[in-house]
């Protein structure tokens, strides 16, 4: 996909449908949404930084026990580890940080994979058993 | 849905009624200009009505938080009013909820401005 914000909100609305059809109820399907919007909005500004020449790809995968998106950027990469904590009070009034965070508020897993080049950011959601 | 902001004045309080989503891009922009236009015209006092507003992300929150200090910088007040479910829900999981005044109702939101 590009890096636009156009991506960011087709990558949401296709997250909100694969949680559709992996039977996830809606309340939770809007966090899963979030959780896609925050990868991709870090993938494109922070990792991309909105350049055209760089791609952020977006897969989905359903396997009956868990929806697994993978957001992947060609950035410079980061350490996630070295992300301040947005709860921390020193933090608390910034204006940006928090991605990440919901990104872990919403999902089951979170996993980062440094690429050659970029950042690759698995997001996992356990289905509901049925 | 794009936001839409709109304002009116109750008892020397600037009451800005948002509809629509606060995310990266043109929501968070909205409210950004809105206001810096509303402080420039020395309109201190700052009421956001969020019973309109359906989604904010993280920008959306950034922007908030960036008007909440940007206000109280220069020496005045901003308030939340009406918060959706799921605007709640983000303020208190990001430990936001207790930094805003939210109030819900609008009476109520007015006294509590410094008169």
């Amino acid at each position: 996909m590009e890096s636009t914000l156009d991506s960011v909100n087709k990558a949401e609305e296709m997250a909100d449908q694969m949680a559709a059809q992996a039977g996830i109820d809606e309340d939770t399907r809007s966090g899963v949404a979030m959780a896609v919007r925050e990868g991709m909005i870090n993938a494109i500004l922070h990792g991309n930084a909105y350049d055209p020449t760089k791609r952020v790809n977006l897969s989905f995968e359903q396997n009956g026990r868990e929806l697994i998106v993978t957001i992947s950027d060609e950035g410079h990469g980061f350490i996630p580890d070295e992300i301040p904590d947005p709860l921390a009070p020193e933090n608390l009034l910034k204006t940006s940080g928090r991605g990440i965070f919901l990104m872990r508020a919403f999902m089951d897993e979170v996993r980062f994979r440094k690429l050659e080049p970029g950042t690759e950011i698995t997001l996992i959601k356990r289905l509901p058993e049925h | 849905m794009s936001m839409k902001a709109s304002t009116r004045q109750v008892d020397g309080v600037t009451i800005v009624d948002l509809s629509g989503r606060i995310t990266l891009g043109e929501g968070s922009v909205v409210l950004r200009d809105t206001i810096k236009d509303l402080l420039s015209k020395g309109q201190k006092k700052i009421l956001l009505n969020l019973g309109d507003v359906s989604y904010i992300d993280s920008s959306g929150i950034g922007e908030l938080v960036s008007a909440f200090t940007s206000v109280r910088n220069q020496g005045g007040e901003l308030k939340l009013l009406h918060l959706t479910k799921k605007v709640h829900d983000l303020l208190q999981i990001t430990k936001l909820y207790t930094v805003f005044d939210v109030k819900d109702d609008e009476a109520g939101a007015i006294a509590a401005f410094s008169h």
